[in-house]
């Protein structure tokens, strides 16, 4: 066991962790945070998909130690309030464009949604695809994620202006 | 790959915002966003998984057999007992009193069923069958105790395919079946062999329907908890079927049904893999019982593919018999279908029926003769997936249409239309009993045709041709039985299983209401799309109706969501139990206000006074007046009570439907003799079920030095009678389209020949990623059916039902004048690589 501080949407954690805790079983276990859902046991699907240090990470492959001191955000942290108004940009457009049906890889793509904006600003469709070859979605065949992300990084970028 | 000459407008098409349907209402037919949406993108989901998380509880994990098929000499437990955290290893004899999974779906026929026992007890039949459960402390302890369990295997020959299994000196799999042939049906109609004579073609070919898997993003999950105390278990599963899985886990268990409440919450996609009922809810329920603790099992994505149902699997013989001009006069088929190592749940019947029953699709052909046998195999047991015999009836014919239009110089379409059953004909009998009820099929394929210029596509084909670069168009047209019911029908065809959907409307005092449905999603937006049916015929948004579906103790009947059924018989249901509380509502207004029923309009969620009304309406008025004064009389001689005076002015002659509720609950003032409340039931058996059918067409270029296919349009024009949500109703054409192109393209369950899994993971079984599709153009052609007051039909599966077909025939469409007479499905790189280099070098197949 060893202890662990870190910071996980926007507040301060410490706990004592089992060294080979996956970042995962921490968030979705210890703290309750189980809007990150497991896929896979083999980092393919993406359905983990969170952010370290705004990075988009499979956190089914990392492990929580590796997380010493580092910001953590899961799609909790996100949002900004829990009316419409509160969704951020990423989620409302998942929303508006049914860009789920399961649910299941929504957290996943929308974390990877987010980055792929943070990354590229404004990509095209064509890019969008290709971005996403790291998450799996097996409902929606894909299309209204790629509107939802394309519409998603336009409204992020207004916002920011 | 570059994307080569696209219609730009085409192309933008598919994703074009959702508008609503032309004969949309206030909320049917309406592009509404899903409720449910709001807290899953928020990630506040609620799968089995999230239920379990943080809590206290033991956790399962199985031991599976390795081997395809092996004798059980001994299987040595004590070493997984003394692993610190470890609570009990079961095995077979453990299970004492506990009966095998059943098998829902016997054909008349079948004479042995081999039921999948919950543990394996002498031999294993397939590789990742479960041998023995670890329960322990943690997932951790689980996994080292299933680990530490020493089995002892003597092999036996695997049979890993439906032929070899029913081979010469095959032996056999079950000691009571010696052929390996669960059964054989036989759908004949008509003259068979007379057709065959008077043909100027007959056609032969094998063709293949690939072994997939469902694959949905969310594994099987169970936790399964036992109060000793009040003898309550409550079941959290991950299932499309909470009422049929409640049944079979009693049954299995013997344990008693109201005391048991099955709970499925947030179901991270099925596709047909969670109809079927498995051993680990039966073992995980066993151990919750024996040691009073909650019990969790979560399975790995390995696990899925090894031990959840697979999907398809046949060999087909088919022969066509034809006219010069296109007209086919007869069709002989046989079919074996890979059945797996059990007959487990519904997985029998899928190939029996519903390959038997739409083996001649939306075509005239009344002569007919196919035989559907069913292989028991050394391979993980197959069940239905998403169209679920309909895919592999639609791929065989509409492979044969194609065949047939090179072989006569044909145009594929004017193949097709000589060949359709007609509008004027409907309801129309197909040989094999079941009934086209509506459908245009001519002008939804030339919708369709409307998205492609074929002449220009021609030209396009032929110059890049010259370039070495090779295009194709292909074609596919189906129909599929929609809305599996009646419950009658079930009964003859051995389907154990409802055919019934239950819906209760419950309005509570302040107007809103809950609607109880017996249907269940598992991504098809059910509390979104039931709500607007409810909330169209209550006058009442969306936000004031909340759908309640997957718990059993809260909804006591019901069927489930399969076979695209929960618009046309659920959503049905919905509709009639919402007409009946307005009916009510209508007369409790009535009496509030002093009038009759018939004088009353209900628009805007408000009863008000019609225009007009004359004599009738004040002479109703007086009667109502001389009812309440007399109530008032003899109210007051029983009791010596006064009641109070109704003030019917109060209302000035509206009500809103929020005041009527009020009153049911409250029941001061309702109609005499009336009972009370907004409450009603409804259970809709339809007595048939309604054809929903699609074209799909696709353009595809094939790199002949890589034989990679890649898809480059993919167009569907869909018709599921009226549309109840056109947002939801595309993203289910999306979906299934995706997943056929998947199954075309790329997806194979692949067994080594000794019958172990080498496809079991993300890895090493491909499916379709964001790139690998094009942006999908979708169109609708509405003709509504008559077997449901909402004219609705089916919509959730035809995507995967039209799109194989469709891409084969683009594919050989693009090869054939390389000389490739055939394709195998999957259309990986190597396999159309490989027909490409045998048809350069002159080889035949």
């Amino acid at each position: 066991m060893t202890e662990l501080t870190l910071t996980v949407n926007a507040r301060p954690v410490t706990s004592d962790v089992a060294d080979t805790t996956l970042l995962i079983d921490f968030l979705r276990e210890d703290l309750g945070l189980i809007g990150t859902h497991s896929g896979c046991n083999s980092t393919q699907c993406g359905a983990c998909t969170v952010h370290v240090d705004g990075q988009a990470i499979k956190s089914c492959a990392m492990l929580v130690l590796e997380c010493e001191g580092r910001d953590v955000t899961t799609i909790e942290g996100v949002e900004s309030g829990p009316d419409d108004q509160g969704l951020h940009p990423m989620q409302a457009a998942f929303r508006t464009h049914h860009g789920l049906q399961c649910g299941f890889c929504t957290s996943g793509m929308i974390m990877t949604g987010i980055d792929i904006a943070n990354r590229l600003g404004t990509p095209d469709r064509e890019t969008i695809r290709a971005e996403l070859k790291g998450n799996i979605c097996r409902c929606t065949g894909y299309q209204n994620i790629v509107t939802a992300i394309e519409t998603g990084a336009e409204d992020m970028a207004k916002a920011g202006e | 790959m570059s994307i080569s000459n696209q219609d730009q407008s085409s192309r933008r098409a598919g994703s074009d915002p959702v508008v609503a349907t032309e004969d949309a209402g206030t909320l049917i037919g309406q592009p509404v966003p899903r409720v449910e949406d709001s807290r899953l993108v928020r990630g506040r989901s609620r799968y089995v998984s999230d239920i379990a998380a943080g809590t206290d509880t033991l956790h399962m994990a199985i031991v599976r057999s390795p081997e395809a098929h092996a004798r059980i000499r001994s299987v040595e437990k004590t070493a997984a007992q003394a692993i610190d955290g470890v609570v009990q290893v079961l095995t077979a004899d453990d299970l004492e009193g506990v009966q095998p999974l059943p098998c829902d779906w016997v054909p008349p026929g079948m004479d042995f069923v081999p039921q999948h026992p919950i543990l394996a007890e002498d031999t294993v039949r397939y590789a990742g069958e479960p041998i023995a459960a670890v329960i322990a402390e943690t997932k951790t302890a689980a996994r080292a105790g299933t680990q530490a369990v020493t089995l002892v295997l003597d092999a036996l020959v695997p049979y890993v395919h439906q032929e070899t299994a029913i081979a010469d000196g095959a032996s056999a799999l079950h000691a009571k079946l010696l052929d390996n042939r669960g059964y054989s049906i036989r759908w004949a109609a008509g003259n068979v062999e007379r057709a065959f004579a008077r043909a100027d073609k007959i056609i032969k070919r094998r063709l293949t329907n690939n072994r997939v898997t469902a694959a949905p993003l969310e594994g099987r999950a169970v936790f399964s908890q036992f109060d000793p105390v009040t003898g309550q278990l409550t079941h959290h599963t991950s299932t499309q079927l909470p009422h049929v899985h409640a049944r079979s886990l009693a049954t299995c268990l013997g344990f008693p049904q109201q005391k048991l409440q099955l709970i499925s919450p947030d179901v991270g996609g099925g596709f047909g893999a969670k109809l079927g009922f498995y051993a680990e809810d039966v073992v995980a329920a066993f151990a919750a019982i024996r040691t009073g603790r909650p019990v969790l099992w979560i399975e790995d994505r390995t696990e899925n593919f090894l031990a959840t149902t697979h999907g398809r699997d046949h060999v087909q013989y088919i022969e066509l018999a034809a006219r010069a001009d296109g007209k086919i006069l007869g069709m002989k088929a046989t079919v074996l279908a890979d059945l797996g190592a059990y007959a487990l749940d519904m997985g029998p019947g899928v190939p029996a029926f519903l390959t038997g029953v739409s083996v001649t699709g939306p075509y005239k052909i009344e002569d007919v003769d196919l035989e559907v046998i069913g292989i028991f195999t050394n391979r993980t047991p197959t069940g239905p997936y998403r169209g679920a015999g309909h895919p592999e009836a639609s791929y065989m014919l509409e492979r044969m249409i194609d065949e047939l239009a090179v072989e006569l110089d044909l145009d594929p379409v004017a193949v097709r239309k000589a060949n359709f059953v007609p509008p004027s004909a409907m309801p129309y009998k197909i040989p094999t009993g079941l009934v086209l009820d509506s459908g245009d099929y001519a002008a939804n394929l030339d919708k369709a045709l409307s998205y492609v210029d074929r002449a220009a596509f021609r030209a396009e084909q032929t110059a890049a041709r010259r370039q070495g670069r090779y295009l194709g168009l292909g074609i596919a047209i189906y129909s599929e039985m929609s809305g599996a019911s009646p419950s009658i029908g079930m009964a003859a065809i051995g389907f154990r299983r409802s055919g019934h959907e239950s819906a209760r409307v419950v309005v509570h005092a302040d107007g809103r209401a809950t609607v109880f449905s017996g249907a269940h999603s598992h991504g098809q937006g059910h509390a979104t799309s039931l709500a607007q049916i409810a909330g169209e015929v209550l006058q009442l948004p969306v936000s004031c109706i909340e759908v309640v579906q997957g718990d059993t103790r809260v909804v006591p009947f019901g069927t489930g969501t399969f076979n695209s059924r929960s618009m046309p018989v659920g959503g049905t249901a919905v509709h009639m139990a919402a007409e009946k509380i307005v009916a009510k509502a209508r007369q409790i207004a009535a009496n509030k206000l002093q009038v009759r029923v018939s004088d009353l309009n209900f628009e805007d969620g408000v009863f008000r006074l019609r225009p007009g009304g004359g004599v009738g309406r004040m002479f109703g008025r007086t009667v109502k007046k001389v009812g309440d004064t007399a109530k008032g009389i003899v109210f007051n001689y029983l009791t010596r009570l006064t009641l109070p005076k109704p003030d019917r002015s109060v209302h000035q002659g509206q009500i809103s439907f929020a005041e009527v509720a009020g009153e049911a609950h409250l029941s001061h003032d309702v109609p005499l003799g009336m009972v009370t409340g907004l409450d009603e039931t409804v259970f809709f058996d339809p007595k048939e079920m309604p054809a929903s059918y699609a074209t799909h067409i696709a353009i595809v270029e094939v790199d002949p030095g890589t034989g990679e296919v890649h898809l480059n349009r993919h167009i569907v024009v869909d018709d599921c009678g009226r549309i109840i949500n056109p947002l939801l109703a595309r993203g289910q054409v999306h979906g299934g389209v995706a997943q056929g192109a998947g199954q075309a393209l790329m997806e194979q369950i692949v067994h080594d020949d000794d019958g172990r899994l080498l496809s079991d993971a993300f890895s090493s079984y491909a499916m379709p990623r964001a790139s690998d599709l094009p942006d999908f153009e979708t169109g609708h052609t509405v003709v509504p059916t008559k077997m449901n007051p909402l004219g609705a039909k089916g919509i959730g599966e035809g995507g995967a039902i039209g799109a194989p077909p469709a891409i084969v025939n683009a594919a050989l469409d693009a090869l054939r004048p390389m000389g490739v007479r055939d394709l195998h499905m999957p259309l990986t790189p190597m396999s159309v690589w490989n027909a490409i280099d045998s048809a350069t070098k002159g080889e035949t197949e």
